[in-house]
């Protein structure tokens, strides 16, 4: 079964090919290949999952080329890596499924191969984000993901897309010249530039206390960096325009794949190569804590704010990355399967929303402010239904997903002095934010409308995919809220190999 | 809004007939046609406001702090940092003697450069180059004009016309081709390689096309030369680096059959060479289509 050690560095050559193969195609048949390939990469990422679980340590490392480590470059997986990464394909695959009819409506039909093209290499980003055990080749997938996935909000009819597309771009490259500055001045202290051996000069220099200076900085930098990345509070701006005017899969793609995949790549820097002592011992952890928690407020009161629907899920969106922060600014092992557990619910939920809230307002002509979303429920029941789970999930009612995090965050909480007020208080003032503001749209939704105006009725049977995906959607954010034991027992095996195994 | 009572204010807010964000304007979800006046012209509006809501004084003065903080810090860090190129510093250390000792033996490239990045590290190449790929197909999303649409041809300034230029020109693309070939040919066994290479040659055809005119240029290198030179290179760094990556590893059992050959001769350094080729030729591709498009909105 050794076989299955070759399937990580498959599945991230396999989505280059890919996006490569896509660009010979004419046509919209290129996104078959996407489908393709997320179904494959899928069943190899569970694989390695089932492999990982079965052997005996649990982790392995791949060499790419003939050279151990530190001369040659290295791919490494343990449980997280494959687990997040079959995430990740399987919201990234519901969410170009179920936008689909949306893709071939909002993008000119000449440019939809270009869609297929930049999901296949997001992918591909993703899968060596997740994999990678060199700090270098973990930047240059970073550029990938980024030019990526700001076509994807290009490739909008809408040039309200294209400012906003300019306007996530602006703040992306901040985030990524932070992390190349900071993975520089990395290198020239420690000389590395694997994990592993990052790992120990790291050790040694915190240890001597030689260019401790230097050593915070470029920790500092790249932690930041990928935070703003990850649109965390007060870098979240570029949210609501972005999500808002793309179409509905870049929006779920961007909110539930892309920003969790540069949050994970930070907790494997954080582990693998800062190492969880030297972490907490930098202090850098109390930044990401605090805005973590600003970003929960703040966000949530411009969700209130604002009479965009979707506005409001981006904002929420930057409220439900401070619950990440938070989760790994408290640095326990119990919130950061928490913020793990959130990653998984958020992604869950996210594309789910931007999906079910394009169905609703097909029904009034693409608007999508609250006045005239009034009652679209009754004209379009599948959509409507998608959105009251989502709803339910985000504000964290049990049996949803939502619930799980909310719950860990605050057993977590427990025994940390004053910062267990903090996030105690933090939780219920964003918990009861988030029920003003979600459940103000579903009886919003629900409610008979005051003015008659044009509506069309949206049925199942016009748009069966649809249909059928956000509803699959909301069976698995219900499946993963009921049965979430198994994935919080499989993310403290994953984060106990992330800390102990070298 | 002020003398408005509470209850009423919040009745008002849950209907969303409350506005407190500028930025909720209900056309922009309107459908939108692609004709390309009415689209510059909604551009250049949507520019408009988004620079309003930028230039809010808030927005402004923390964007100073965020980069004046970031410089000085930056700057404070510079300090206590090692000497560049001493003997010391932490980056002379086992990984550097290593390329520097034993690169030209184990890798067959007498350019230790070309052996590093293509052999010992050729995975961020792969990267570097799905970069390159990735940036094509964005300007190319972004720029090229659909043929159905009447593109007005705009008066843009030619040299085609121009004597000194053109004979110049005339005289100069095929020694910067030859030239390019040249460095591209012999990346692993002198300083250059697929990245310089191929940047020498796409300079060479860009010139080329500047001279004799755009649509000439377009009549040779067709936008589907671009499009099989780009996934064939592409598709053969995907493949051959796979190979190496497989029999990299002891536990498939596989020998890769690639050998170093004798360093400096010009078929040596393994996969090197037609990954140097491979490499150039997207560069080239790369710069030639980015000039294409940005001149005339289109490959052909």
């Amino acid at each position: 079964m050794d076989f299955i050690m070759n399937l990580p560095f498959a599945t991230i050559v396999l989505s280059l090919f890919c996006a490569v193969i896509c660009f010979a195609f004419k046509d919209k048949k290129a996104r078959f290949v996407s489908y393709f390939l997320l179904i494959a990469s899928g069943i190899m990422s569970a694989s390695v999952i089932f492999y990982n679980l079965s052997s005996e340590s649990g982790y392995f490392v791949y060499r790419m080329g003939h050279y151990d480590a530190p001369i040659g470059n290295e791919i490494s997986a343990g449980l997280l890596e494959p687990s997040f990464l079959l995430l990740f394909e399987v919201v990234m695959l519901l969410s170009l499924m179920g936008g689909s009819h949306r893709i071939m409506r909002d993008v000119e039909e000449e440019k939809q191969k270009y869609f297929a093209i930049m999901v296949n290499l997001t992918h591909a980003s993703l899968a060596a984000l997740c994999y990678t055990n060199d700090i270098f080749t973990g930047y240059v997938f970073i550029e990938v993901c980024t030019i990526a996935s700001c076509s994807l909000l290009m490739l909008s009819k809408r040039t309200r897309a294209l400012v906003a597309a300019t306007r996530y771009m602006i703040f992306s490259l901040i985030g990524s010249s932070l992390v190349l500055v900071g993975i520089i001045l990395l290198y020239s202290i420690t000389g590395h530039l694997l994990f592993p051996q990052l790992y120990e000069a790291i050790g040694t220099l915190w240890s001597t206390g030689e260019y401790t200076f230097p050593l915070t900085i470029a920790l500092g930098l790249i932690v930041s960096g990928l935070a703003i990345k990850s649109g965390m509070f007060p870098f979240h701006f570029w949210m609501p325009d972005t999500y808002g005017t793309a179409t509905p899969s870049a929006s779920g793609i961007l909110s539930g794949v892309v920003s969790k995949g540069y949050i994970f790549l930070l907790l494997k820097i954080i582990f693998r190569v800062i190492g969880y002592e030297v972490f907490l011992d930098s202090k850098i952890h109390y930044l990401l804590f605090l805005f973590g928690i600003c970003g929960m407020i703040v966000g949530s009161v411009s969700a209130i704010k604002t009479n965009n629907i979707n506005f409001m899920i981006a904002y929420s969106s930057a409220a439900q990355i401070g619950y990440i922060y938070m989760g790994l600014g408290l640095g326990t092992k119990a919130a950061i399967v928490a913020a793990l557990f959130q990653i998984v619910a958020h992604s869950l939920t996210k594309p789910m929303l931007f999906l079910s809230v394009s169905g609703l307002s097909d029904t009034v002509d693409g608007k999508q402010d609250f006045a005239t979303l009034r009652s679209s429920a009754h004209n379009n029941i599948v959509a409507a239904v998608s959105y009251s789970a989502g709803a339910l999930s985000m504000v964290g009612i049990p049996i949803f997903a939502g619930f799980i995090p909310k719950l860990l965050f605050s057993i977590s909480a427990f025994g940390h002095g004053i910062k267990t007020y903090l996030m105690l208080i933090a939780l219920a003032i964003s918990t009861i934010l988030n029920v003003l503001y979600f459940l103000r749209t579903l009886i919003n939704i629900y409610s008979p409308a005051k003015v008659e105006s044009a509506r069309k009725t949206i049925r199942f049977k016009n748009v069966p995919t649809f249909g059928v995906i956000v509803l699959l959607m909301s069976a698995l954010n219900i499946l993963a809220g009921l049965r979430s034991q198994p994935i919080v027992s499989l993310f403290e095996k994953g984060l106990e190999l992330f800390i102990n195994i070298r | 809004m002020k003398n408005k009572k509470f209850s009423s204010l919040l009745k008002e807010w849950y209907e969303g007939n409350l506005s407190f964000d500028e930025r909720m304007d209900s056309d922009i979800h309107k459908k939108e046609t692609a004709e390309t006046e009415e689209k510059e012209i909604r551009l250049v509006k949507d520019v408009e406001k988004a620079e309003k809501e930028l230039t809010s004084k808030g927005y402004k003065f923390f964007s100073v702090i965020f980069c004046v903080i970031l410089a000085l810090i930056l700057i404070l860090t510079v300090n206590f940092m090692p000497l560049f190129a001493d003997d010391s510093t932490p980056t002379a250390n086992e990984v550097y003697e290593h390329y520097v000792g034993e690169g030209r033996d184990q890798t067959g490239a007498v350019n230790t450069v070309a052996g590093m990045i293509l052999d010992y590290r050729a995975f961020d190449t792969l990267g570097e180059s799905f970069v390159l790929f990735t940036a094509t197909c964005a300007v190319l999303l972004l720029l090229e004009q659909s043929k159905k649409q009447k593109v007005k041809e705009k008066e843009s300034f030619t040299f085609s016309n121009d004597p000194i230029v053109c004979t110049i020109v005339k005289i100069i693309t095929p020694i910067i081709i030859v030239f390019g070939v040249y460095v591209l040919f012999n990346g692993h066994i002198s300083p250059g390689g697929g990245f310089s290479g191929g940047s020498v040659l796409g300079a060479g055809f860009i010139l080329f096309a500047m001279a004799y005119g755009e649509d000439n240029a377009a009549k040779i290198i067709t936008p589907k030369i671009i499009r099989v030179i780009t996934i064939c290179s592409l598709s053969f760094y995907c493949l051959a680096k796979s190979y190496s990556f497989f029999t990299g590893n002891e536990f498939n059992g596989i020998h890769s059959i690639i050998t170093p050959g004798t360093p400096g001769d010009i078929v040596s350094g393994g996969l090197i060479l037609p990954l140097n080729i491979a490499v150039g030729l997207v560069v080239c591709c790369t710069m030639y289509s980015f000039y294409m498009v940005f001149k005339r909105g289109r490959l052909d």
